[in-house]
């Protein structure tokens, strides 16, 4: 198993020097457009939040796998881990916000110890949409988890996962040596009560990001693919498919740097520039909070510390009405989000 | 000057050629794109057959291109070289079924 960025003692475990990596080379020569400067071209800079939608919570960093373009640096050695007092303060803004999502990632979410107080609360604040992004391998990790797929039937949560391939190869090779068939089967298990099913409400989407460095595909093919592969070889079923872009920063952006990919990478993203997907910008309309209760635009610019440029910079002190129309932070990591189809944590943005 | 024939740099650069003919540049990328859009063969099958034919016509920039297009549609490295066997076979083919053209010359020549 690889070794996350800060326990490696990796300069890139800093996120200023990240953000310095993004900001310089390339984009610091003019043989690049900044981003600013990109969306400014269609008269989008800056770019303001609109109302909220969705409440990201990252309950922490720890996690049982170390997959090597995590974008959060996650691992078992990570011990930023929300405590209840923290979740207590987001739940009282999850029962005020008129907020149709509330998404619960990490590291992996189940593994704080208060999980499952927290989404006891927080599904009786009655949000319609109640995200758990889950690796699945958790769920068959350790016999403690091994009732999770019943216990997120029971609060009718909506499990998001990732799934770099319906093949053992590729997805091994980026989450790690026998992920897939602990993912196979933590799939299975959650079809055998229902999610997934093309007829139930259970909702049960997978994620795929690419296995290196190079864009997704079209998002609609690859769903095709993937429900072909994974229903034909382990009569597995999902409902969606999300294609997300890695974005360069943190693991990857090591991974792009010491394979000599970087440059490369940065030019394929902003060639791929959409300007249609500026305006459905996950940041616009969701607001991500970090384990210590700190408010940032998005996961991406959490890892970054970047945080809101608002007055109001902790969950403690929420209040929506100075929040919105707020002025998105933006770097270079932007132009992921942007490219192709644009991406989000719900896939495709256009 | 420039001392390798190839950079692949240039590959970012296919577009330009429009610069010096925009007419016929614009007309053949209207084409390009035509023809790799989803019809009765999907996407994905054409994404393979121009990897194949890429290795025959070696082209250094269209198998970078190919490749790359390859790892984005999730096509694994095996169906990858499956399709690279084709083109070998049918390349190697190509040259020893004109072997019936020497067998019939020598047939012809020889007592």
């Amino acid at each position: 198993m690889i070794k996350s960025l800060h326990k490696r003692e990796s300069e890139l475990a800093n996120s200023n020097r990240q953000v310095e990596i993004l900001s310089n080379g390339i984009f610091q020569n003019g043989e690049l457009p900044k981003f600013k400067d990109k969306i400014a071209e269609t008269g989008q800079f800056p770019l303001k939040a609109k109302k909220l939608e969705i409440l990201q919570i990252n309950v922490g960093y720890m996690c049982n796998q170390v997959c090597e373009h995590c974008h959060v640096d996650a691992g078992p050695d990570r011990k930023e881990i929300m405590t209840r007092d923290t979740m207590r303060q987001c739940l009282e803004v999850i029962k005020n916000t008129g907020a149709h999502t509330l998404d619960l990632t990490g590291g992996a979410p189940e593994m704080n110890p208060d999980f499952r107080w927290f989404v006891d609360e927080a599904s009786k604040a009655g949000i319609k949409d109640f995200i758990v992004r889950s690796n699945l391998t958790i769920i068959r990790a350790n016999k403690k988890y091994y009732d999770l797929p019943e216990f997120f039937k029971q609060h009718n949560v909506h499990v998001i996962s990732s799934m770099p391939h319906w093949t053992k190869g590729k997805t091994d090779k980026q989450r790690g040596d026998g992920v897939f068939d602990k993912s196979i089967k933590a799939l299975q298990e959650l079809n055998a009560i229902g999610y997934g099913m093309p007829d139930n409400d259970l909702r049960l989407d997978l994620v795929y990001n690419p296995s290196g460095a190079y864009l997704p595909g079209n998002q609609a093919s690859m769903e095709k693919d993937f429900k072909k592969g994974l229903s034909e070889e382990f009569n597995i079923q999902f409902h969606n498919l999300f294609a997300i872009t890695n974005l360069p920063i943190a693991r990857f952006l090591d991974y792009l740097i010491a394979s000599e990919n970087y440059e490369d990478y940065m030019y394929s993203l902003v060639e791929a520039y959409n300007p249609a997907a500026v305006k459905s910008v996950m940041c616009t309309n969701t607001l991500s909070i970090s384990w210590d209760g700190y408010l940032y635009d998005c996961d991406f610019n959490q890892m970054l510390n970047l945080p809101v440029n608002s007055k109001v910079k902790h969950i403690a002190d929420y209040n929506e009405e100075l929040l919105d129309g707020r002025t998105i932070m933006i770097s270079q990591h932007c132009y992921g989000c942007t490219a192709g189809a644009g991406s989000s944590c719900q896939g495709s943005v256009t | 000057m420039q001392k390798t024939y190839y950079d692949p740099a240039d590959l970012r650069k296919f577009g330009k050629i429009s610069d010096w003919n925009e007419e016929l540049g614009s007309k053949f990328f209207e084409y390009y794109n035509a023809v790799f859009k989803e019809g009765k063969l999907s996407e994905r099958e054409k994404s393979l057959i121009a990897l194949a034919v890429a290795h025959t016509v070696q082209c250094p920039y269209c198998i970078d291109a190919y490749t790359g297009d390859g790892l984005k549609r999730g096509i694994t490295k095996e169906e990858m070289m499956e399709a690279l066997h084709v083109s070998a076979a049918i390349r190697g083919g190509a040259s020893l079924v004109h072997g019936v053209q020497m067998m019939n010359k020598v047939n012809k020549l020889e007592m």
